[in-house]
């Protein structure tokens, strides 16, 4: 077992720890109360490459790997996670399905312009009435001449309102179980697609989050994303995926947050003493310190199971998932206690962290879903 | 022992639902959002005796025991917190400890327009420097002549945008250390050299008007001394005492209202061909989220029973305050769960009642705090 990073994840880390200092963190906090999207970090962190970060390195990509991923994503998440799920959506969501599903023509189009950043991806898999039960979506896509015509609403699609280029899935053959939806490629220059009102939302201020609707709207039969049928088990690979970034931005807001605890901890003085000299305080933080590190742990165990090759990464990638956003958010919350009434003000940034935090344990498959997913892969090992 | 409430209590509760639901719940997501003061709530209750609720009819108030007034701080949180929290502190930190602690003539003026609603009344113990270690405060009174001038500064007011009058602690000998030397006043907003810092942008119970209260040189006439010199740091744990079992009740409150959304949601909404509370995942966190609800409410109905039959009931609050605050948290957690992402936008209530809750834990003495009560309590016997 190693569990020591590569010298060049250990160089990648440190860079994108030093960038987030000193471009990410001095705007997170105005960004997300002015409910800003962050414009001018994509556009420096697209110079870094890290809008193509798991692009292949032939389509204009850095090529990384899922630990290197989660190394990333955890650093942007701990200076401003609505930046975090921003690129965790484009990378894995919606640069991904593209990269190894579509076919060379699709990939050429699309893979070196989402990579220089020039297009953001999105991913739209969730309806009103389609939220866990993905499978139950109604949104159609009717093949017509050389167009899928496609009628229905997405929710909840981060980066709409700003983004270029999305995964959209719509039912394509209604009689065929699992094999009824199709993944297509939309953009939303195309006749008959709109984004609806931005989502008032609890944390993530600064990332974009609205519905897609789409009345009629006409795709290039080109844009079809693998095979007509292949849909959900595109969704599902992608989520798989997916739930590394979501771990690794948990970690990262967790980590910000304990840290900001420390530094309050060390210095706020009550009964006579910094805050740390008292054996609650104490006890909290060293709760916080290690179900950090687990939680890391498991991430970069599915991480890189995911790079090595394995078949089967469902489990630990639902594991990680699982155990570091519900970690997230007791870290957080945590974090607010030892901040005390501080910690309730819009001024400090555990406040954000905590709301922010919530929504990890319900995207990407809420908690409940991955214990059905976590259990189902545990009794069918048993049978 | 008997648990359940009797037919005057059920009433009042029946009645304070039906007044919650149809007068107060109509505005709280807006004053949410707007972070407007409900000062035209506030008024709404004062006519159903809900600004006053133990104090004596003599002195303006309901007159109604400390049961009832666990019921009204419950039934109004259950739909809007802030309004709860607004109730709680005119009742439990503003009117209590004066007609405790109070003269004939202070009661006589300061506690019937409050007590009636037509004033609202504040604290102002907490200090930037001074939150759970309460007794290192620095706010100074120095007599002169037959007026004391106070200066300091207080911090997270609650109603501190629109109170009239607040009851301020500050230190009275500045030889004595600690929680020694410390006296309270009440302190009227047209005193000379009372002013308002910025409000405080708070993640939730946005409209309860919190706000840093100045005190320049300020000055208070000697009669408004409440209690003894330098004794006053009693009045201000006493008075804690009954604040926690407003803020217990306020949890409670909360926690019953997510619970009832929660419960109202799962029923509705279809997921895998049936209604959410058909899974058995969602089944056992409705299960959590009520057995968590009935056993804060049993403790805070104790610490209210706790209130009427003792002279000190410090442990009784402390233990609801902790065992609600906690639950509310819990219960708000998993109503946000059960919604899914509908939880976690303004459009549903959860989201408002998750960051709303999150205060409970702190304010009134953390849960940090409580423990060490509760600790020193059952250590001694």
């Amino acid at each position: 077992m190693d569990f020591t990073l590569s010298e060049d994840q250990q160089i990648l880390k440190a860079t994108m720890r030093d960038f987030a200092a000193a471009e990410i963190v001095p705007m997170a906090a105005s960004l997300e109360k002015r409910e800003e999207f962050p414009a001018d970090i994509l556009e420096k962190l697209a110079t870094l490459g890290i809008l193509g970060m798991s692009i292949p390195e032939d389509h204009g990509g850095a090529g990384f790997g899922s630990v290197s991923s989660a190394l990333v994503l955890e650093e942007l998440a701990a200076a401003c996670a609505s930046t975090a799920v921003t690129v965790s959506v484009h990378n894995t969501a919606s640069a991904g399905p593209i990269s190894r599903f579509g076919n060379a023509a699709q990939k050429r189009k699309y893979l070196p312009r989402m990579a220089s950043g020039e297009l953001l991806g999105g991913f739209a898999l969730t309806e009103p009435s389609a939220g866990s039960d993905a499978a139950a979506i109604q949104a159609r896509a009717i093949r017509s001449g050389d167009r899928y015509v496609l009628t229905g609403t997405k929710s909840w699609i981060t980066n709409a309102l700003v983004g270029g280029v999305f995964v959209v899935f719509a039912v394509t053959d209604p009689g065929r179980g699992s094999r009824s939806i199709s993944a297509f490629i939309v953009e939303p220059g195309m006749p008959g697609f709109s984004f609806g009102k931005a989502e008032d939302k609890l944390g993530l201020r600064a990332s974009m989050t609205a519905e897609i609707i789409l009345k009629g709207c006409e795709v290039p039969a080109d844009n079809l994303l693998g095979e007509e049928g292949m849909g959900l088990r595109i969704a599902l690979s992608t989520l798989d995926l997916g739930r590394i970034g979501i771990a690794a931005q948990a970690i990262g807001i967790a980590r910000a947050a304990f840290e900001a605890a420390m530094q309050h901890a060390g210095r706020r003085e009550a009964f006579g003493a910094p805050l740390s000299r008292l054996q609650a305080i104490q006890n909290k933080l060293a709760d916080m310190a290690t179900q950090i590190d687990a939680a890391r742990l498991l991430t970069h165990w599915a991480a890189y199971l995911i790079d090595s090759g394995a078949k089967d990464f469902t489990r630990p990638a639902s594991e990680a998932k699982l155990y570091a956003t519900e970690m997230g958010n007791r870290v957080c919350y945590e974090a607010i206690q030892i901040f005390g009434g501080y910690g309730y003000s819009r001024e400090y940034s555990v406040e954000r962290y905590f709301r922010d935090v919530r929504v990890t344990t319900l995207y990407e498959g809420t908690s409940e879903i991955q214990r059905i997913v976590i259990a189902r892969k545990l009794i069918s090992a048993a049978a | 022992m008997r648990l359940e409430l009797d037919e005057d209590h059920r009433m009042l509760r029946d009645t304070l639902r039906r007044f919650a639901e149809e007068e107060i719940e109509p505005k709280a997501a807006i004053h949410d959002r707007t972070r407007e003061f409900p000062l035209a709530q506030f008024r709404k209750c004062a006519e159903l005796g809900l600004t006053g609720v133990m104090v004596d009819p003599d002195h303006g108030g309901a007159g109604m025991d400390a049961l009832s007034y666990v019921i009204a701080i419950e039934e109004i949180s259950r739909v809007d917190a802030s309004l709860g929290v607004v109730l709680s502190v005119n009742n439990s930190l503003y009117c209590h400890p004066i007609a405790t602690f109070g003269n004939e003539e202070q009661k006589r003026k300061y506690l019937p327009p409050f007590a009636r609603g037509e004033k609202l009344g504040a604290y102002c113990l907490t200090e930037a420097n001074a939150g759970s270690d309460a007794g290192s405060l620095r706010t100074s009174a120095v007599r002169k002549g037959d007026k004391y001038i106070l200066n300091g500064a207080k911090v997270f007011v609650t109603n501190g945008i629109a109170a009239d009058a607040c009851i301020v602690y500050a230190r009275t000998d500045p030889a004595a250390t600690r929680s020694k030397g410390i006296s309270a006043f009440i302190v009227e907003r047209r005193f000379p050299g009372y002013s308002l810092g910025k409000p405080e942008t708070k993640m939730g119970i946005t409209s309860s008007g919190s706000v840093e209260v100045v005190l320049t040189d300020c000055e208070v006439p000697a009669e408004n001394l409440l209690g003894e010199e330098h004794k006053g740091f009693r009045i201000a744990l006493h008075t804690l005492d009954g604040g926690r079992i407003g803020i217990a009740a306020q949890a409670l409150g909360i926690a019953q209202g997510a619970l009832d959304k929660a419960l109202k949601y799962s029923k509705e909404r279809v997921q895998f061909g049936s209604p959410l509370c058909e899974k058995q995942s969602i089944q056992w966190m409705l299960a959590d989220m009520a057995t968590d609800t009935d056993a804060a409410r049993l403790l805070t109905y104790r610490a209210a029973r706790a209130k009427e039959t003792q002279e000190r009931y410090t442990l009784e609050a402390s233990m609801a305050k902790l065992f609600a605050s906690e639950t509310a948290n819990r219960v708000a957690y998993k109503a946000v769960q059960i919604f899914g992402g509908y939880g976690y936008i303004s459009e549903y209530p959860v989201e408002r009642y998750f960051r709303d809750a999150r205060i409970t834990e702190i304010y009134e003495g953390t849960s940090e705090i409580q423990r060490m009560v509760i600790a020193s309590h059952i250590l001694k016997d």
